[in-house]
């Protein structure tokens, strides 16, 4: 597809850092942020406000891609999923370390920052959002240390 | 509002068609339209042509007037319009010719559809379809136009307990009815197992659950109906409803995932001006671009029950000899899916069952037809009902 | 005098991993033996949709997970690296938008092979006791490559980690730094290759081991402290054994060097590599503790450090962010074909 740097660099903020925006009239938080908000309409005017989602969701749905884009070509077969976020947007992103027969509906995740596409080799690079299963748990216990250094390779001599 | 019946058709044929341009396939769809309905160039007061992407598959734009100029009308200065809503600019393009000659404005109109695909190679095809879908909140991310419809299909097998067979059997049923199709691209038949064992493409569809890229064209002549026996002594068929729709781009924006909610806006529209329920069509044109697509067209459009669509094609309810036969001419997925062809190849076959010329394929007393059109993973969906005079 | 140090750290290890076995499979050579020899098992592969820039977000984010700071406070941005995504473009602005610094952000990239991260503390350091800054951070991270055959494909890992400096609520106190260079030409990698040469065993004694020592002991002079008095000494990391040897040679103990010392598990992640063991201590580490660290670049220089944990390290929200052993552990193997497709040893247009 066309990659146009002006394009891609004035949704950096979207894709970095998931900058949303909420109607303050009723509430609503939109991904990517709109103009007015579709319920509200004029009363929504000079009501929307940034916000940064926490990056924190749930997958509602998801395939494996088996014939992907020609960028995409190295990473197949991924996972790609429609994922709820906590504020309640929904939005469309990758999911990886994992195996993609892991994935499945319900599925907690969290966002990274990674590569989405690059133009070529000469071209600009494209980073923004894909997904992980959450790697700390809220209530996750302190003897997680031990039981990692457990499964390490041997100590050298 | 006027009323307006549909006087001529034509179709060339679909697939791998080498040799012939986007010129040379409007032409021929054009003419045998024209040559059918028994009009004459002069007598033409609008074309109407759906085409989704001329710009990225052969670089042409502008496509309103290379038409025109391919039909040989250009000295005659023939309004032509190009019309886009990605895969549901043919229906669309129909809709706005019907349109034109219900409000007054035209007597008789000409709507082509025409894609030309093979010449870009398969990556950049498949690029150019996702063009449909919301480019930088789904396609930059790596959400396929399959994986979109896959991931319907993954939604609709854990909240309805729908499964890959039932999928399956979409194309089983399709293909069945495409080799009875002298125009499909692939007129050959398919079992249930090579079906759901064809290559993977996005969990779940594999290679045989998608439509296919084609090059190909179609065309049909409207007339106001008060006008049309000055040109055909043919049996008339009437467009007796219209109804279009919109949705959000990105899937991931609908209220409900698993349903194409401008395919029931559409449908109602279409139901309501007609006169007529679902229960009242005797076949269906459906937008099956993939198996899944199908599944859900006939639950939005009120064939059956929500999340019942998958049983519905398991207990053949769609065939052709089934309560309501559905993608008589093969569909998208055997007849092929140039893609703004599409739509007017739809209404073609839905004239030529109520005109009681399908052949093979003939349903027994098809009185009233019903297409329907999707553009993207439903952002756009146009249905119309035609009813035999 | 206020504490000038380590407010804040985190880490970023990808999670694929090749052992030495696979690798030392496909050029005939015996696994085991390069393992024991190297001191090294298995080391961390970059995903296709990882490099410095992502390592270097992730660490950054985890940084400011365990801690209060509001990203707006970071006056700096340095980040070390020689695998920078861009020869031209800065890393650090990338980084800078992705945790939300920009724009009132001092930005520059650092690169001296394996030690540009700790420069960049040293800036950050030096930033923050003139009082220009409130915050700074500093990056070491690396997605290294190595050519196919060469000894380096066993270790060229990547990984990084990043230290937030500053002097409120200092969890490690920076008492002092200092370095030692000179213009040594050990390993280098010129602008149109893709691979770096080295120099076999030039890059033992007259390259890292002169530097590490004779700035670990400079440093121990300057300040008046002997090994003894260190509970934790850091060495970069090129292989399992050198570091080991340094500390022989100095007179530290093994005891004083295993927790720092990760490379075994994960490889060489060069410019992350010391930082990454420092990560490492900081994760166990209590108050009281004395650490010296003491990093080597190629070309060739080396940056020590003297370090002490504070009380606020008790406050400290460790547990917000993944340990380096929680990192070490986290991991996927791959086989050799996979890991030559992800690292561009296969070309393709």
């Amino acid at each position: 597809m066309p990659k146009d740097v002006p394009r891609f660099w004035r949704e950096q903020l979207q894709r970095y850092n998931l900058m949303a925006n909420k109607c303050n009239s009723c509430g609503k938080v939109f991904f990517p942020p709109r103009e007015s908000c579709p319920d509200c309409r004029r009363r929504s005017i000079g009501q929307m406000e940034s916000i940064k989602l926490s990056g924190k969701g749930e997958v509602i749905t998801y395939t494996i891609i088996h014939v992907g884009p020609d960028d995409f070509e190295e990473q197949v077969p991924y996972p790609i999923a429609i994922i709820q976020m906590d504020e309640g947007p929904r939005l469309t992103a990758q999911i990886v370390d994992c195996k993609p027969e892991d994935v499945h509906i319900g599925m907690r995740v969290e966002s990274v920052f990674r590569k989405i596409q690059e133009d070529g080799s000469i071209g600009a690079i494209y980073y923004g959002y894909k997904f992980r299963k959450c790697i700390l748990a809220s209530d996750q216990p302190s003897s997680y240390e031990g039981e990692a250094r457990a499964e390490q390779a041997p100590v050298i001599q | 509002m006027r009323d307006v019946v549909v006087i001529g058709v034509g179709l060339t044929k679909f697939g791998e068609l080498w040799e012939q341009s986007i010129r040379q396939l409007t032409a021929e769809a054009g003419s045998k339209a024209i040559l059918d309905s028994g009009i004459e160039g002069k007598d033409i007061d609008a074309m109407y042509v759906g085409s989704m992407s001329a710009g990225r598959f052969v670089g042409q734009e502008h496509v309103g007037a290379l038409v025109a100029d391919a039909s040989g009308f250009s000295h005659l200065h023939i309004p032509s319009t190009r019309v886009e809503g990605a895969c549901a600019s043919g229906g669309l393009a129909f809709r706005e010719g019907y349109l034109s000659i219900a409000s007054g404005m035209n007597d008789v109109v000409v709507v082509g559809g025409v894609e030309k695909m093979m010449d870009v190679g398969g990556g950049a095809a498949t690029e150019t379809l996702a063009t449909a879908a919301d480019q930088e909140w789904e396609a930059f991310f790596g959400a396929t136009f399959p994986g979109l419809y896959a991931m319907i299909a993954v939604k609709h097998m854990k909240e309805y307990g729908t499964t890959k067979e039932q999928l399956g059997q979409v194309a089983v049923k399709n293909h069945s009815n495409g080799a009875k199709n002298p125009y499909a691209q692939y007129r050959s038949t398919v079992t249930l197992d090579q079906v759901v064992n064809a290559s993977p493409v996005a969990y779940p569809l594999g290679l045989l659950d998608c439509s296919p890229v084609t090059d190909g064209a179609a065309a049909v002549v409207l007339c106001a109906a008060d006008k049309a026996r000055q040109f055909t002594d043919k049996p008339l068929v009437k467009v007796i409803g219209s109804g279009q729709g919109s949705d959000t781009l990105a899937l991931h924006a609908r209220r409900d995932i698993t349903t194409l909610d401008a395919t029931v806006y559409a449908g109602r529209r279409a139901y309501r001006q007609a006169n007529k329920n679902p229960a009242d069509i005797n076949l269906a044109e459906v937008h099956d671009c993939f198996t899944i697509a199908e599944v859900c067209a006939i639950e939005d459009l009120g064939f059956v029950e929500k999340g019942q669509g998958g049983k519905a094609v398991e207990d053949h309810v769609t065939t052709l000899g089934g309560r309501i036969p559905v993608n008589t001419s093969g569909g998208l997925k055997s007849k092929g899916h140039p893609v703004g062809a599409t739509g007017v190849a739809q209404i073609v076959e839905v004239t030529q069952q109520l005109r009681g010329n399908a052949g093979e394929r003939q349903v027994h007393d098809a009185h009233v037809g019903l297409t329907h059109n999707v553009g993207g993973s439903g952002a756009t969906c146009v249905v119309h009902i035609l009813e035999a005079m | 005098m206020t504490d000038i140090g380590i407010v804040s750290y985190g880490g970023s290890i990808p999670r694929l991993r090749i052992k030495a076995d696979e690798i030392a499979k496909v050029w005939g050579k015996d696994g085991s033996r390069i393992s024991k020899g190297l001191g090294i098992y298995e080391k961390s592969v970059p995903s296709v949709d990882q490099d410095t820039a992502t390592i270097s977000v992730e660490a950054a984010r985890a940084a400011l997970n365990r801690c209060q700071i509001d990203p707006q406070d970071i006056g700096a941005i340095y980040i070390g690296s020689e695998s920078h995504p861009y020869a031209v473009k800065p890393t650090g602005t990338i980084v800078g938008e992705a945790i939300g610094a920009t724009p009132d952000l001092m930005v520059a990239d650092y690169e001296f092979a394996c030690k540009a991260g700790t420069a960049g503390v040293q800036s950050c350091t030096a930033l923050v006791k003139a009082d220009y800054i409130k915050y700074g951070l500093a990056i070491g991270a690396d997605t290294a490559q190595a050519a196919p055959g060469d000894a380096l494909e066993f270790s060229a890992a990547a990984g990084g980690a990043a230290f937030i400096i500053g002097k409120d609520r200092v969890i490690a106190r920076i008492n002092h730094t200092y370095s030692f260079t000179t213009d040594t030409p050990d390993f280098w990698r010129r602008s149109e290759s893709k691979y770096p040469k080295h120099g076999g065993r030039f890059t033992g004694e007259p390259a890292y081991f002169k530097h590490v020592t004779s700035c670990a002991r400079n440093l121990m002079e300057q300040v008046g402290t002997n090994p003894t008095d260190y509970d934790y000494a850091i060495f970069h990391q090129p292989n399992g054994k050198f570091p080991l040897k340094a500390a022989k040679l100095l007179g530290f103990t093994r005891e004083q060097v295993n927790t720092g010392l990760i490379v075994p598990y994960i490889g060489n992640t060069y410019s992350g590599a010391s930082l990454v063991g420092l990560a490492a201590v900081l994760d166990e580490a209590k108050p009281g503790n004395r650490i010296l660290l003491t990093s080597y670049g190629s070309g060739a220089g080396s940056d020590g450090f003297d370090i002490t944990v504070t009380d606020e390290i008790l406050h400290f929200a460790r547990h917000n962010a993944p340990s380096i052993q929680q990192l070490v552990s986290q991991k996927d193997y791959i086989d050799y074909g996979t890991y030559a497709k992800m690292t561009d040893l296969l070309y393709w247009e």
